[in-house]
């Protein structure tokens, strides 16, 4: 009996330690950019573009990044938003039989764990072949197809939630399925198919390698769809290669300003999610 | 009423037309990319590509050798530290956590799956490269820190949220039937764990680590920070490596005006998506039967 108990009390203690160490390596990762970057980040960095010489030391900021990180996040968004939500809609029983539904949801999971790289490279063929170069549209491109599964499973899930009895209701009614949908279904679904939204900008804004070879790296804030565009991501990873402490110094801030972006999406995922739910019939 | 019907028809149509779009994505990458492969295939024989290990884009000679068992071992390295913490981890949470814990810890696995990879990579140069060095140096062997392990550090982290997350669910799913059973015998929790918990979610256990595998396995930016990039097979853990998506990403720039070289990146990513996809396609079907039974 007291090997039994003896083995039970290791096991637990190995559990509690493995647990431990997952929490704490993520507060260490947390506290880690957090001190560093506050300890580097300033007014300049966020209000200004790279001056003459920024990569040796000298003024200047990353708004270029921070701006072109927002504009491919956004504009990656809404390309996957025209994709995601007919396509989730589409699932519900009434439209895609058994088996479409499953093989798109399979062909979800297929897109959904490829690695981003591949994205980016599949984005740099397209691109080639349009004949455009490095550019914000290249880059929001890659973006949203790295986005559609996420948002896509999403924004089903959501949809799959909402009541059959209140769908049923608008049948009865004489509602067509597409006024079903859109007045019940959507407005139901609502704050699912936004925590789904802000989920996959959050995953997107924070991507470096599907955008290293399409949005290309630029000191400018993009002025139109075909300019080359900087985004944080690839500051981070720019400015930490450089041999200069001082520049490396400018990625520990671009590294935290990152980091509270995405954080931010996810605290905003979830309240945004428990606000809309008010009006929501269960 | 008409208008209402081809209003109807209309969106029906459309939403068709968007699930075609998004079907045919994954066959589009898988098609464009071979396109653009087929120049290096044609020349070069794929067991030669596959198991040579010289690398003279200059010269025409492509051998992955180097990078495929750079991406192994940087993948096996994390597979091995990985796993036996998730499994701990989640069987704590399905089985000994209060359901408050498991709910306060849930949202902060999905906050560690929702950090940019840069940041990994970037949280590793800082803190997981120094002390590789200092462990490095402690044992004798002169490293950089920038090492195969390292990068194994960094994506075994990487991969904690997914296979936590999806082995507590799988774990779940054993009805408590089969575990009241169990304790009704007179075995010990942990007993009940080992041998009925654990053995009847085997399944769905092996399925949450093959999707960790996949994840670490195609991981670009992280590993490509820290693990050396160095077009050597490494025959240590202290050994800078070179991974294949690392390979990609570093040379897009001037692959462009080397005959070949785009070829053989764009065979690269085509590798990277094919065994990636494979595995998860081997999940998504353990899990969905998993899922139907229950």
């Amino acid at each position: 009996m007291g090997a039994r108990r003896l083995e039970e009390a290791v096991f637990k203690a190995l559990m509690l330690a493995s647990l431990g160490l997952v929490l704490a390596v993520l507060a260490a990762i947390v506290v880690v950019v957090m001190a560093r970057g506050a300890s580097a980040l300033s007014l300049s960095m966020l209000t200004q573009t790279p001056k003459g010489g920024y990569y040796l030391g000298k003024e200047g900021g990353i708004a270029n990044a921070i701006v072109g990180s927002l504009y491919l996040a956004f504009g990656a968004s809404v390309l996957s938003i025209l994709l995601s939500l007919p396509t989730a809609f589409a699932l519900q029983k009434e439209y895609a039989g058994r088996r479409l539904a499953s093989i798109t949801r399979l062909s979800l999971d297929a897109l959904w764990g490829t690695p981003s790289i591949v994205y980016g490279a599949f984005g740099f063929i397209i691109m080639r072949y349009l004949g455009i170069g490095t550019s914000l549209l290249g880059g929001i491109l890659a973006l949203s197809l790295l986005m559609l599964p996420i948002m896509t499973r999403a924004m089903e899930e959501a949809i799959r939630m909402v009541p059959l009895e209140l769908k049923e209701i608008s049948y009865s009614m004489g509602a067509t399925r597409i006024e079903t949908t859109l007045a019940v279904v959507l407005r139901q679904a609502l704050p699912g198919i936004i925590t789904a939204v802000v989920l996959a900008f959050g995953r997107g804004i924070g991507d470096a390698a599907s955008i290293l070879f399409t949005a290309g790296y630029t000191d400018h804030i993009p002025r139109s769809l075909l300019d080359p565009t900087a985004s944080l991501p690839l500051a981070v990873f720019f400015q930490l290669g450089t041999p200069f402490p001082e520049v490396q110094r400018r990625a520990y801030a671009s590294a935290l300003i990152l980091l509270v972006i995405v954080l931010l999406a996810s605290l905003a995922a979830r309240l945004l999610s428990r606000r809309f739910s008010k009006h929501i019939v269960r | 009423m008409r208008w209402r019907r081809i209003k109807d028809s209309l969106a029906t149509r459309s939403m068709y037309l968007a699930v075609a779009l998004a079907n045919s994505i994954v066959f589009l990458v898988a098609l464009g990319l071979f396109v653009k492969a087929r120049p290096i295939l044609a020349t070069t024989s794929v067991v030669q590509l596959l198991f040579s290990s010289t690398w003279h884009p200059l010269r025409g000679q492509f051998g992955f050798y180097p990078f495929i068992v750079g991406t192994l071992a940087v993948t096996a390295i994390a597979m091995i530290l990985a796993i036996p913490v998730c499994l701990l981890s989640a069987i704590y949470l399905s089985e000994y956590a209060h359901r408050r814990v498991r709910e306060l810890v849930r949202p902060v696995i999905d906050l560690l799956a929702g950090i940019p990879s840069v940041i990994y990579g970037f949280w590793a140069v800082i803190v997981i490269v120094p002390l590789v060095r200092a462990t490095g140096g402690a044992l004798g062997s002169s490293t950089t820190g920038y090492s195969l392990l390292a990068g194994g550090i960094i994506l075994a982290i990487m991969v904690f949220p997914i296979i936590i997350s999806v082995s507590t669910e799988v774990l779940q799913t054993v009805p408590v039937e089969a575990r009241e059973a169990s304790l009704a015998l007179g075995a010990t929790r942990w007993e009940t764990v080992k041998h009925v918990v654990v053995r009847s979610a085997l399944r769905g256990i092996v399925a949450s680590i093959v999707l960790g595998f996949s994840r670490a396995f195609g991981e670009t930016m992280a590993v490509l920070m820290v693990v050396g990039n160095v077009p050597k097979v490494p025959t240590s853990l202290f050994d800078p490596a070179y991974p294949l998506p690392a390979l990609i990403a570093n040379n897009y720039g001037e692959m462009m005006s080397i005959p070949l070289y785009d070829s053989a990146l764009m065979l690269a990513a085509l590798v990277l998506l094919l065994v990636v996809a494979g595995f998860n396609l081997l999940a998504h079907f353990t899990l969905l039967r998993i899922e139907r039974r229950s």
